[in-house]
């Protein structure tokens, strides 16, 4: 260790700080579900599950947060395939305007969110205007949260494609398996997003690029911009199923 | 779109929206004062926010990646993204009720004898974005540190220099594109939100700026104009951060 004793406690001291910081609001959240009282007091006179009893009977909230669930799956599942797609395209081909492919794909998330829900919210206006069948609602925040997640699992994608050893493919090739197997048994152990979580367990690669994408993949499902501008129309289905799904910190 | 929609104008009379291209939005936004000081006070906010999560990933980052063990580390990197998988309005809205009168940050600052009321003022804004953003920062710090090849560290000690003279010669140096890379996320993010500032605070930002005219004032040129400034400002940033280094610490 190269450190002394003293940049060691007031390392260790700071990263305790950080840690309380990041934990203390999220354990109050908490401690308000349980809180008898209907308004926010301090300190929260304890101790009552009836809150959840509520949210769960509340058949607004389940149908929002039921929508909720619905919105991300669809873009998730959108985001998964067209970036894998995107990937796979620069990785393994040769195209006129490759090298911008990252950059136009970068764009939404490394802007400010609300540029991005405004520039959305105007198209969708536009195409409305034109005669698509595309209007404010769930199918609009869905596309919204896509157009996030999209990038996070094309970044992801592409930097474990790299990292596949061409070799492996050949030499999978060579023992006969045919393209497809070659994906499944080559292909997806070595590029799945979803293989991070080994990564967490056993921390023998350099997992954290994929832990970020991952995670961001997953914190984007839920951001409200997006959905607040968009769900205009759905009888304001994106406000509501934003702050509810943790049952009852909200009386 | 965003750029077409920028140069139409809203006809003053019948509120509606024509389609006829020209700068009036942008020479609104120039000589208005009101916009130059929501940027402004737009501005000191993210960079607040931006230097405030610095200063708590750092430490924070450097434990996980040199002091922690082995089989902690996963653990601690789990927990510092954990609150990203929490839903941003439970978050915002847990900083509403910790600043709010009589809560708990009140209760705090009793017990150490200040007469602080954070209130809905500009520092529960700071607070809670702050709050929202430091797992984003302390990630690309932490793969910066953790790339930090210790053979170099081993040189610089091998050479004579005391543990000071390595961190400020040899850490720093090759940390600091990490650090710069978690800014970009800290200071965009902060510049664009506007449910934060609406939530927990009454101080007007850009963001605000930009949904109200979008949403209520139903100005969309100038909404769009509007959203330029941010875009501008977030693509300066870009260029010194890629001056800097930061795209490869991603």
């Amino acid at each position: 260790m190269t450190e002394g004793r003293l940049a060691r406690v007031v390392i260790q001291a700071g990263a305790a700080l950080a840690m309380a910081f990041l934990y203390v609001p999220l354990l109050l959240v908490v401690l308000y579900a349980f809180s008898k009282s209907i308004g926010f007091s301090w300190p929260p006179s304890l101790f009552t599950t009836k809150w959840f009893a509520v949210a769960f009977r509340d058949p607004d909230l389940m149908t929002a947060l039921l929508n909720s669930l619905k919105a991300a799956v669809v873009a998730t599942a959108v985001a998964l395939v067209l970036g894998t797609l995107a990937a796979t395209a620069v990785h393994r081909y040769r195209f006129f305007g490759r090298e911008s492919v990252s950059f136009v794909l970068v764009l939404p998330i490394s802007l400010p969110g609300i540029v991005t829900a405004l520039a959305l919210s105007s198209a969708v206006d536009q195409a409305h205007a034109a005669g698509l069948p595309l209007s404010f609602g769930i199918v609009a925040i869905v596309l919204g949260h896509a157009t996030f997640c999209v990038v996070v699992v094309y970044n992801n994608v592409l930097a474990r494609m790299r990292r596949t050893p061409g070799s492996l493919v050949e030499a999978s090739l060579d023992l006969g398996a045919d393209p497809l197997q070659t994906l499944y048994l080559a292909g997806t152990t070595q590029t799945l997003p979803l293989w991070i979580f080994n990564h967490i367990r056993l921390p023998v690669d350099r997992p954290i690029v994929n832990v970020v994408a991952m995670l961001v993949l997953i914190a984007s499902i839920v951001p409200v911009w997006i959905a607040q501008r968009l769900a205009g129309g759905a009888e304001g289905e994106g406000v509501t199923a934003i702050g509810t799904p943790r049952g009852g910190a909200a009386p | 779109m965003l750029l077409a929609s920028s140069l139409w104008r809203l006809n003053e009379l019948s509120g509606q929206v024509e389609h006829v291209a020209g700068l009036q939005n942008y020479r609104d936004i120039v000589t208005g004062p009101l916009y130059r000081i929501v940027t402004r006070r737009t501005l000191i906010l993210a960079a607040g926010v931006t230097i405030f999560d610095i200063a708590l990933a750092f430490p924070l980052a450097y434990y996980a990646a040199r002091i922690a063990s082995a089989r902690l580390r996963p653990l601690l990197l789990l927990l510092i993204v954990m609150p990203l998988w929490a839903n941003y309005l439970v978050k915002v809205f847990a900083w509403k009720t910790i600043v709010a009168g009589d809560g708990p940050a009140d209760a705090l600052f009793r017990v150490l004898g200040l007469h602080i009321q954070l209130g809905t003022s500009v520092w529960s804004v700071w607070l809670a974005l702050s709050y929202l953003w430091l797992p984003f920062v302390v990630l690309p710090v932490y793969a910066a540190f953790e790339r930090v090849p210790p053979s170099y560290l081993e040189a610089s000690s091998d050479l004579g220099a005391r543990s000071w003279m390595t961190f400020r010669r040899v850490t720093l140096p090759l940390v600091l594109p990490g650090v710069v890379a978690g800014s970009i996320f800290s200071f965009s993010l902060s510049l664009g939100d506007y449910l934060t500032p609406g939530l927990v605070g009454k101080t007007i930002f850009l963001g605000n700026l930009i949904d109200a005219l979008a949403g209520i004032a139903h100005n969309q040129p100038l909404a769009a104009a509007i959203a330029f400034i941010p875009m501008v400002i977030m693509a300066i940033y870009l260029l010194i951060a890629r001056a800097m280094g930061a795209f490869e610490a991603l």
